[in-house]
Formats: C-alpha cells, sequence, structure tokens
C-alpha cells in the first residue's frame, strides 16, 4: 500500500548539511541504554526482518543449486516470469504517463477540488488487494456488467491476462503521481514560466525544464512502481484463474508449488522476487543519493 | 465535472490536457470499478445484506482481522519508535543497511513474505523450534497472523517517526536539560509529544495495511473458520463459491472501514503539519 506517506520527496529536497554538533550529555542516554535500546532494536529486526529474508533463500538451496536452477528454467515458471514481466511491462509506463499528467496538473495549477483530487488518487492504496481484484470481477466477471457482452465477442478478461494487467495497475496507480506532486510543488513554476516566456512550445518546456528537474523524483517512483507491479499477490489471484503456465505470476506460482508441499521449488521462484526486492532496495537508496546530490547542485 | 476549473490565469500549457487525462483515467481504473462494488451490493434487499456481513463466520474475521491488526499496529509503534530512535540518534556499525533494510515489508512480495514466515515459525522453523519449547504455537494459529502484520507493518512506524526524530530541535532538550531534568523526564515531556502525531500517523498507517493485507497472513494463518480466518480471506472463499452478492457485502464493510481510517490518516497528517510547519 503506501510506501512512503513519509515525504521521500521532501527527503530528496533537503541537502546534505552537516548537523551542528550536539554537546554531549544533554541529548545523550547512557552508554547502557544506548546499547539496550540498540539491542532491542536488531533483535526486533532480525526476528521479523532479517530471519525471513535470510530463509527464503536457505529454503531456496535446500536441495542444492542444480535443484534451484531446475526450478526456474522449468516451462511453468518461466512462463510466470514472462507473464509477470508482461504485466509490470504494461502497468509501469502506463501509471508513469499517469503519474506525470496528474502531478502536472495538480502541482502547477490552481483549482478547486484539488486535495479531494489527491485523495481518490490515493485510493486505491487503501482498498484491500482482494477487493481490488473483486471490482474488476464485478465489471467484467461472467456475471458482471460487461460479462455477456463480452462473452457474445469472444474476449475473456477475468481468468485471463488482461484482468491480471488490469489488477496489476490498479494497486500501482499511485505511486509515480504521488512521488512527483509534493516535488513539483516544492519546484514552483518559475523555471516553466520562464522557458514559455522565452518561446519555447510546451514539449521543449517538457524536456528540456520539466522532466530534467524531476527525474530524479520520477525514477524513485517508477522504481517503486515496478516493485509493487511484479511482486503483487492478493489481487492477481482474484482476476487470475491460477492457470498453470497460461495465467500464473511468479507470486501465484509460487503460491501453487508451496501448496503442493514443492517447497524448495516454491523458494526457488520465491528467492528471485526476494531479489527483486533486494535490488528495488539498493537502486532506491541509489536514487535518493543521487537525487540529492543534484539539488545539492542545483543550489549551490 | 463541473468543480474543476482554473481559478487563477497562467501562461504555462497543458492543463486541460494533463487534468482531462488524470479524470478519464482515475475514472475508468479507479472510480468506475469501485463504485461496482456499492452497485452491486445495492441489489441485495437489507435483510440480506445484513445476514451476509453479520454471519458467525464473517463476525469471527472481522474480530480476528481487526483485533490482530490492532496489536500488531500497537507493537510497531513500540519497537518502530526504537528503531527509528536507534537509527537516528545511535551509531553502530552496519546502520546504513539496517537503514535501507527497513523498507524491505514495502519491496518485498506478500506471499514471499508470507511462506517465508511460515517456514520461520513453524514448530520445525528456525524460529518456532524454540517457541515451541516454550509451549508456543505461532505457524497456523491466530499468533501467526499477528506476526505476519507486524512484519508488513514495521516500515509505516519507522519512516513516520523518523524524519520527526531527524527534526527535534537540540535547543529544547538542552533547555530541559540545563533546567535540571532528567533524561528520561526530557524524553516522556519533551520529545515524547512532539513525536505523539507521527506516532499516531504511523499506528493508523500500519494498521490500515494491516487490515486488508492478505499474501503474507494466507500461507501463515492456517485459514480456520471461526479461528484464523481473516475478512478478505472471506471475501476470496465466498467468491469461489460464485457467492458474489455475498462477497461483495462483505467488500462493502471493509471498504466504508478503510475509507474512514484514510479519513483518519489524512486528518492526522493535517494536524501534525499544522504542528510541524517546517515538515
Amino acid at each position: 500500500m503506501m510506501w512512503d506517506d513519509v515525504g521521500t520527496a521532501e527527503a530528496l529536497l533537503e541537502p546534505p548539511t552537516g548537523r551542528p554538533a550536539v554537546r554531549r550529555g544533554a541529548r545523550e542516554e547512557p552508554a547502557l541504554v544506548r546499547a539496550a535500546l540498540i539491542a532491542v532494536a536488531l533483535v526486533f529486526l532480525l526476528l521479523f526482518l532479517f530471519a525471513p529474508l535470510a530463509s527464503v533463500f536457505a529454503g531456496a538451496l535446500r536441495k542444492g543449486w542444480e535443484a534451484y536452477f531446475a526450478a526456474i528454467v522449468e516451462p511453468d515458471a518461466w512462463s510466470a516470469i514472462k507473464l509477470t514481466l508482461l504485466a509490470a511491462g504494461i502497468a509501469v509506463p502506463l501509471n508513469l504517463v499517469f503519474g506525470v499528467a496528474a502531478a502536472w496538473a495538480i502541482a502547477k495549477f490552481e483549482f478547486r477540488g484539488k486535495s479531494l483530487l489527491i485523495t481518490l488518487i490515493d485510493l486505491p492504496f487503501s482498498v484491500s488487494p482482494v477487493i481490488s481484484g473483486l471490482i474488476y470481477v464485478l465489471v467484467f466477471g461472467l456475471q458482471g456488467w460487461f460479462g455477456h457482452w463480452l462473452q457474445a465477442h469472444d474476449i475473456k478478461i477475468i481468468f485471463a491476462v488482461p484482468g491480471i494487467v488490469l489488477a496489476t495497475i490498479f494497486v500501482t496507480f499511485p505511486f509515480v503521481a504521488r512521488e512527483l506532486i509534493p516535488l513539483m510543488q516544492a519546484q514552483g513554476t518559475e523555471e516553466e514560466e520562464a522557458a514559455i516566456v522565452l518561446g519555447a512550445n510546451g514539449w521543449q518546456m517538457f524536456w528540456r525544464v520539466t522532466l530534467p528537474n524531476i527525474k530524479w523524483g520520477l525514477l524513485y517512483g517508477v522504481i517503486l512502481c515496478n516493485a509493487r507491479a511484479m511482486g503483487e499477490f492478493g489481487a492477481v489471484s482474484v482476476v487470475s484463474g491460477h492457470v498453470r503456465g497460461a495465467t500464473n505470476t511468479m507470486s501465484l506460482h509460487v503460491e501453487i508449488l508451496y501448496n503442493e508441499y514443492n517447497f524448495a521449488a516454491a523458494f526457488a521462484v520465491a528467492s528471485l522476487l526476494a531479489l527483486l526486492a533486494l535490488v528495488t532496495l539498493a537502486l532506491k537508496t541509489l536514487v535518493e543519493w543521487l537525487g540529492r546530490e543534484q539539488i545539492a547542485r542545483s543550489i549551490a | 465535472m463541473a468543480i474543476f476549473f482554473t481559478r487563477r490565469h497562467s501562461v504555462l500549457p497543458g492543463f486541460g490536457l494533463a487534468l482531462g487525462f488524470t479524470l478519464a483515467y482515475l475514472s475508468l481504473i479507479v472510480l468506475i470499478p469501485l463504485s461496482a462494488a456499492f452497485i452491486k451490493t445495492a441489489t441485495l434487499s437489507w435483510e440480506q445484506f445484513w445476514n451476509s456481513v453479520t454471519a458467525p463466520r464473517a463476525v469471527a474475521s472481522y474480530q480476528l482481522t481487526f483485533g490482530a491488526s490492532l496489536l500488531a499496529a500497537a507493537i510497531n509503534a513500540v519497537f518502530g519508535l526504537i528503531v527509528a530512535w536507534v537509527l537516528v540518534r545511535y551509531s553502530f556499525p552496519g546502520k546504513r543497511l539496517v537503514d535501507a533494510l527497513v523498507d524491505l515489508p514495502f519491496a518485498l512480495p506478500t506471499a514471499v513474505a508470507g511462506i517465508a514466515l511460515t517456514a520461520l515459525y513453524a514448530t520445525n522453523g528456525w524460529i518456532g523450534q524454540y517457541l515451541q519449547k516454550w509451549g508456543i504455537k505461532v505457524a497456523f494459529t491466530p499468533l501467526g497472523v499477528l506476526v505476519a502484520l507486524v512484519f508488513i507493518g514495521l516500515p509505516f512506524v519507522v519512516r513516520t517517526v523518523q524524519p520527526v526524530i531527524e527534526d527535534l530541535e537540540a535547543e529544547l532538550e538542552e533547555a530541559a536539560a540545563t533546567l535540571g531534568a532528567s533524561r528520561w523526564q526530557i524524553f516522556a515531556r519533551v520529545i515524547f509529544p512532539t513525536l505523539m502525531p507521527a506516532l499516531l500517523t504511523g499506528f493508523t498507517l500500519a494498521f490500515a495495511r494491516a487490515v486488508g493485507e492478505y499474501g503474507s497472513v494466507v500461507f501463515i494463518a492456517g485459514n480456520m473458520p471461526m479461528v484464523s480466518e481473516i475478512t478478505p480471506l472471506i471475501i476470496i472463499t465466498k467468491l469461489e463459491q460464485y457467492d458474489y452478492a455475498g462477497a461483495t457485502a462483505v467488500a462493502v464493510v471493509m471498504l466504508v472501514a478503510s475509507f474512514v481510517l484514510l479519513l483518519l490518516i489524512n486528518y492526522l497528517q493535517w494536524l501534525s503539519r499544522k504542528r510541524n510547519p517546517s515538515k
């Protein structure tokens, strides 16, 4: 759901100022308390974060590397990987275009109903993934609004690939927009106005002024959007129909293998998704750092 | 859409196109499908709706879902605050790595989290085997639901509280120390009240996320009706029995709860911005 209601865009704006040295004593706990708090925090994170992560890889390699690779190159797993890439490949660009358009309208113009619009854009984050799938079943399913029409024209959306793509678009809908809106609001409109006054047309202004200014925030949103698109489980589970080799994404393939007690294979496919998560975190940290560098330079 | 119109003239181009596309895409992807849930429910009589949403199995699932979510959010509020504090104020080896990994529950697909936690807390798992000796069973019990919800909620608290701790003004603490307050008094009377709005926001975000969570829970819960069956699973079960109206009725109850939470979160964030205008 909400990756960061925490204002990453604001974090991107902050220059890396050195914190003023703090006098010892007034702002520090006794050494013993400090050590105890660090220990509590680390033990908690160990039990709830690090151990689960490690157990994915341990489970994946339980039967050795050969079994590991066999589970990944097996045709059903391979088709699940391809479907996952396809769904993310459609959902991410669409939500990217939407995010830029929404942020442009919201951040650069004044109009009534703006805060309502922002709330509505965030809506998919507060909806349970299961309900995100359900609503598309209600619209496109056999008993749904367009069910008969779709059946008459031999179009399958639910329990087929289009439904998976739609559910993926829904759950990743706000990611890019919510990254860009605060960033573009903070940047204001002066640079773009200058470009227009100097005779640039709309596209020139966008490609030469706006896009370079928002590229790190944009990339940040895309990284988070992609991670969720590739990892979504609940919503696609409802609309997928679970046909092996046809409508299974990687997450769903993990579930099927797991329910068949084929644990080593389930964890092998899961380890690919865990790697994706680690790459996502690494890229995210890198982009935060690069974005900060860029903004610090532009201020200096 | 008469309520959307420009109030201030601007030289910038593309307002009509951008807003038009935004509204069209938002309607097609989000608003119209979501309205389907409410329209479908309207086909039920009030009595049918009431019977669906108050069936004993559904009520048991609300108690579990909302109870476990509340407890998980409370656990995250306590430990999330400690983690955020430690990450901002102290230094220890590997701190930056730990800081980056706090976001893991955001990035790790929920199904992966689900099977990993199950493997870990099952009676033969790395952690489960020790808990077993104490007579504590986690996997396939309501306690398992709690563990999964703690996992997915943690970053919400940490990432909401962390920036506020970073922005705490040193002068306030120093002044309090100069006036003779003990470190504990400073924390309880100066620091904690400042952190409270953010902590409450993080708590509510973690709670809202936990209520809707499905993927990480279904593997570890055991899914026994009346005992460890969460509400999203009730919806799935009804769908699999082709009880679309019943599934939608329960979904509407959850949607309304989510919307109320969303309003609460917006209010809390507005409140903490008001208290802390620099943010």
